[in-house]
């Protein structure tokens, strides 16, 4: 097998059982980026020679025994909102097309800790806005498995490059659905964590109370590893949760006799796409195989959801964005003549027009006169989204939905089109909403081959018994075995 | 209408940044006066990704200074984003709080115009954090902008519009600023922009019961600016309303070289602050226990040192008053009277002399350079009659100048007293000549012509003969 | 609620951002039928129920007041636009 078609954990077992160097593996994934990143568009910044010299040193420690750690020499691919000292954070924005981060990111250092090579930055919907990468100011992403399609967005960079064997895994983020719906149009695993229990400290904030960094993988035994290494409080962020480290490795039991897992049917109403309810189906069908107990409910909270999510994220991202002003770096026009050009027309030119369309519409509902109307109103009905699904909670170990309402569409489908593009995260964002951890894994293809994503939610902090229940569900299955993206 | 068929109406929004060691969401130094930009880091400079963490003592010193105040202390409160864009702002948010301030409906009481006592309401007390500074560059044509001040905590305290004179403002603002020096949350160093106001003016016919159209004038930091734009800006609303016109709720500057305010925003330009809770922010919650704790501990109030000069000094309640009104003055007091034992002396000097000067130098008494010890000492040379209180006034003038050991100072310039009774004797014979009429009325039975003998024997010994010993030989000498 | 060109020109303004003329109808019919999906948050059966504020219910996070200098003073300056004397350059602001 191809050394860039491994998962983690077969990487590190090679790697500590020396039938591999660390050298040999960077270079693999430096030779597979070489190879397919013209086409995938994956990367907004590579570093080749970084990530060599990275893992010469890295050999070296190890040789003296310097260093260790199993995860030393596992290269990994970082989203490009992730703060990475000395190395470009661009957000995929013309605003931050130059800008180099004075500090890393809690997580970075968590990574760098483990010694984990940093293969570069990867694409993403501008500041994180948009479902399909799209809006990315630099180039588009395309999908591995059709490269008409695209990834999914946000992290539609970080979801194609694992697809595609440019990197074992990367770091992703996850707001709306940032994470897990790319991960389902690529058919990789892709987890949205708990809010608080993974610091936002060097997360550029999109909407800082949904907001979420998580990780995107081959598979759900190296969601669990790389889970191990992101989390943990951190004094820098006010919204961390101070709890004792958990190894989620030791979740994955293989077993779900038992288990309570909630369908909700509104989830699988109008506006999912046939084919995926279908086979979404087939993978209840599979759980009560694997002794899972399934039962339908009703959880009608997606649209209200769905309209709270873009209030508060918008509003939020309305002020989080203030801070490119052009003046203490980012993008700054050549055209001004006094202060206000340069707010303006920096602005301006710089944000991409989704950015600028949320900013508006979250300048809107917090200005006065209207807060009441929607802000107010929104933050209530999260409120009651969160009671809903604290209901379904007790209740059900897991609830059960498609990640999205359909698979990977073509390229240049839905950009045109806010509102309907919003649609599409109609499955995720109530997970963000409530603050709730969820996993998308791949459990089937379409008729075109396309990957279909299947969601799993849990109530907070119940990471241990999704990543169990995906692991479960994955090892009847064998998706990766059986499919595999045409590149 | 005359003037006097107004009430001036004034309210004041203090802004005084805490004597906290960090800036008030990072771990950043607030020492003033460090060279530009090194006391930031990414969240003070707004970094994107970095994210404030709430300072534990920026809550402890907002909850000191509402105690002080006789403010309601929130159970319950949170952090809010002003949203604007300006410069010095790098977020181009404030995190203030809007809605849930720590302290609500307190008070301090002032003395009006006729001395009599008054409450000044106040709203609230909120936390916030202090924007950085713009410099102009003169040469270079632009501005600079520096963020060591950025993130520097600071309380807001407003006041109900209770104030009606530019008196009262100036008392009210100096009975604050006392409070918060005397529980050490602020060391209020106007000159240094730690103590500054908005101060909100209108004006109204009396008897009527609504508010005129106020205005405002932003960050104001001199006592004597304050006065002179609130006295200002009401003859000038007066007058516009006089002339048939309309007041403009409008934010004006204070120019202090033209004692005028100048109209300085653009009026289309509406504020809308977009307020709300701060995501990055967590609930602030506050125990029965902590405030009470807090309270237990909080140092003794101008009040209460007062109520103690009176009635264990034996000092009058205006000198009593004059004294505690600045907690520097008011340890000078204690201090240098704990040396030297005099405490009428003391008294005297720091509000006679000493005073003066401070209002001639338009300082405060936090500025007098010199040490209470090394007044304790001038206090303890006069009594030991090494000079005289004419000496003393001019090694005060030195203090103020080049303070170190009085003794030192009246070695160096030779102003030692004379109290040799061969050379007193010597100089009062030579004033009894020069004065012949003096001499006549003394003996004609003016007693008083001994004062102006002793006066002008004073001049010719610059000061230095001991003025004791004078009078008794001119006595002695005129009796013959 | 129907937003005016007006009003959609005044928000654009407090964001700092100039609409082209030619863009303001795009994101007119875009912001109002974002609004629209919207404002089905006050259909919501939220009657009673408070506000969320934040997405955990932590309180009382807070820092010691402790000096931590940040170790890379030039890294915080590199990235400006415009600097002189160690600060960031802009068009003279008159105050």
């Amino acid at each position: 097998m191809e050394i860039t078609e491994l998962t983690v954990h077969e990487l590190k077992e090679k790697l500590a059982n020396k039938e591999l160097t660390i050298t040999e593996v960077t270079k693999a994934y430096i030779n597979r980026i070489n190879e397919k990143e013209k086409d995938i568009g994956a990367f907004v910044t590579t570093l080749e020679e970084q990530s060599l010299q990275k893992a010469k040193e890295i050999e070296e420690k190890m040789k003296t025994n310097e260093i260790k750690g199993e995860l030393a020499g596992i290269p990994i691919g970082i989203k490009d909102n992730i703060c990475t000292k000395g190395i470009h954070t661009t957000c995929s924005s013309k605003m931050l097309e130059n800008f180099v981060s004075p500090y890393d990111a809690t997580v970075m250092e968590k990574v760098n800790n483990e010694n984990m090579i940093n293969l570069g930055k990867l694409n993403m919907d501008e500041f994180a806005m948009g479902g399909s990468t799209e809006y990315s100011a630099f180039h588009i992403t395309k999908n591995p498995w059709n490269l008409n399609k695209v990834p999914g967005g946000s992290s539609g960079g970080s979801a194609a490059a694992v697809a595609a064997g440019m990197v074992p895994w990367a770091l992703g983020s996850d707001t709306g659905g940032s994470i897990r719906q790319p991960a389902s149009f690529c058919g990789v695993v892709g987890m949205k964590p708990t809010y608080g229990l993974v610091s936002r400290y060097g997360l550029v904030a999109f909407a800082s109370s949904l907001d979420q960094i998580g990780p995107i993988t081959k598979d759900v035994e190296d969601c669990a590893m790389l889970l191990n290494v992101i989390t943990g409080h951190d004094e820098k962020d006010s919204t961390s949760e101070n709890r004792e480290k958990i190894d989620y490795t030791l979740s994955l039991k293989n077993d779900v006799k038992g288990m309570k897992i909630g369908v909700p049917k509104e989830f699988f109403g109008e506006g999912i796409q046939e084919e995926v309810k279908q086979k979404l189906e087939e993978a209840i069908e599979k759980y009560k195989e694997l002794g899972a107990q399934i039962e339908e409910f009703s959880l009608d909270i997606a649209n209200y959801a769905l309209a709270t999510y873009y209030i508060i994220a918008c509003a939020e991202a309305s002020s989080n964005l203030g801070r490119f002003d052009g003046i203490r770096y980012g993008y700054r026009t050549p055209n001004y003549d006094n202060l206000k050009d340069i707010y303006k027309n920096s602005r301006s030119e710089a944000f991409g027009s989704e950015v600028k369309r949320r900013i508006i519409l979250g300048t809107y509902v917090l200005s006065s006169g209207y807060y009441d109307a929607y802000y107010k109103k929104a933050q209530q009905v999260r409120t009651l989204v969160q009671s809903k699904f604290d209901e379904a909670f007790s209740k059900y170990d897991v609830i059960l939905t498609p990640t999205a309402p359909t698979t990977a569409f073509n390229i240049g489908e839905k950009s045109i089109n806010p509102l309907e593009m919003y649609l599409a995260d109609i499955c995720t964002v109530s997970v963000n909403i409530a603050g709730l951890p969820g996993i998308s894994i791949p459990c089937n293809v379409d008729k075109e081959g396309m990957p279909i994503g299947m969601q799993l939610i849990g109530q907070k902090f119940s990471e241990e018994t999704l990543l169990n229940a995906a692991y479960t569900f994955e090892q009847a299955t064998k998706f990766r075995e059986n499919y595999k993206p045409m590149l | 209408m005359s003037r006097e068929d107004y009430e001036i109406v004034i309210g004041l929004e203090v802004h005084a940044e805490l004597s906290t060691k960090t800036k008030i969401f990072c771990s950043c130094p607030t020492e003033f006066g460090a060279e530009p930009n090194t006391h930031t880091c990414p969240v003070c400079m707004a970094m994107p990704g970095a994210l404030p963490v709430l300072n534990e003592k920026v809550v402890e010193y907002a909850v000191k200074a509402g105690l002080a105040t006789n403010c309601e202390i929130a159970r319950n409160s949170k952090s809010d984003r002003k949203n604007y864009f300006y410069p010095d702002l790098p977020k181009s948010y404030q995190i203030s709080q809007f809605d849930m301030p720590l302290c609500e409906k307190g008070y301090v009481e002032i003395e009006d115009k006729n001395g009599e006592k008054k409450k000044i309401g106040i709203t609230r007390i909120h936390i916030e954090e202090d924007a950085g500074k713009l410099n102009h560059n003169e040469f270079s044509g632009g501005s600079l902008v520096d963020l060591n001040r950025a993130g520097v905590p600071l309380i807001e305290t407003v006041s109900e519009p209770d104030i009606r004179s530019s008196k009262e403002a100036e008392n009210y603002l100096r009975k604050l600023k006392s409070i918060f020096e005397y529980i050490e949350v602020s060391d209020c160093k106007m000159q240094e922009g730690s103590f500054r106001a908005d101060v909100n003016v209108s004006v109204r016919k009396k008897g009527t019961k609504e508010f005129g159209t106020r205005t405002e004038m932003k960050n104001m930091s001199s006592f004597r600016s304050i006065v002179r734009a609130i006295e200002y800006e009401a003859d000038r609303q007066i007058d516009v309303i006089e002339e048939g016109g309309k007041i403009e709720q409008e934010t004006l500057r204070w120019d202090d070289v033209s004692g005028k305010t100048f109209s300085m925003r653009d009026k289309e330009d509406a504020q809308d602050y977009r307020y709300f809770p701060d995501p990055d922010l967590v609930a602030i919650r506050l125990s029965d226990e902590y405030i009470e704790n807090i309270k237990n501990n909080l140092p003794e109030l101008p009040e209460s040192r007062k109520a103690r000069y009176m009635s264990e000094l034996g000092l009058s309640e205006k000198d009593s008053n004059l004294l505690t009104a600045s907690k520097h003055l008011s340890n000078m007091f204690e201090e240098a009277s704990a040396i030297c034992g005099n405490h009428k002396l003391v008294a005297n000097w720091l509000l006679s002399d000493i005073s003066r000067i401070l209002n001639e130098k338009e300082i405060e008494a936090d500025q007098i350079p010199f040490t209470a010890e090394q007044l304790a000492k001038m206090i303890t040379l006069i009594e030991k009659g090494t000079i005289s209180s004419a000496i003393a006034k001019k090694v005060v003038e030195e203090l103020f100048e080049n303070p170190k050991d009085p003794e030192e100072i009246i070695k160096e310039k030779g102003w030692i007293q004379i109290s040799d009774e061969g050379a007193i004797k010597e100089v009062v014979l030579k004033i009894i000549q020069a004065n012949p009429q003096s001499v006549a009325d003394f003996k004609a039975g003016k007693d008083k012509a001994v004062g102006f003998l002793v006066g002008q024997a004073m001049k010719e010994t610059k000061g230095k003969a001991n003025p004791q010993m004078l009078n008794k030989m001119f006595i002695e000498e005129l009796k013959k | 609620m129907k937003v005016s060109k007006e009003e959609i020109l005044h928000i654009a303004k407090l964001a700092n951002l100039n609409l082209k003329e030619e863009e303001i109808d795009t994101y007119l019919l875009h912001l109002q039928d974002i609004l629209n999906f919207a404002n089905i948050v006050n259909n919501a059966p939220v009657e009673g129920l408070s506000e969320t504020i934040g997405a955990n219910k932590n309180y009382n996070v807070f820092r010691k007041d402790e000096i931590i200098n940040f170790e890379d003073n030039e890294a915080l300056l590199a990235n400006a636009p415009e600097k002189e004397r160690n600060m960031f350059k802009i068009p003279k602001v008159i105050q």
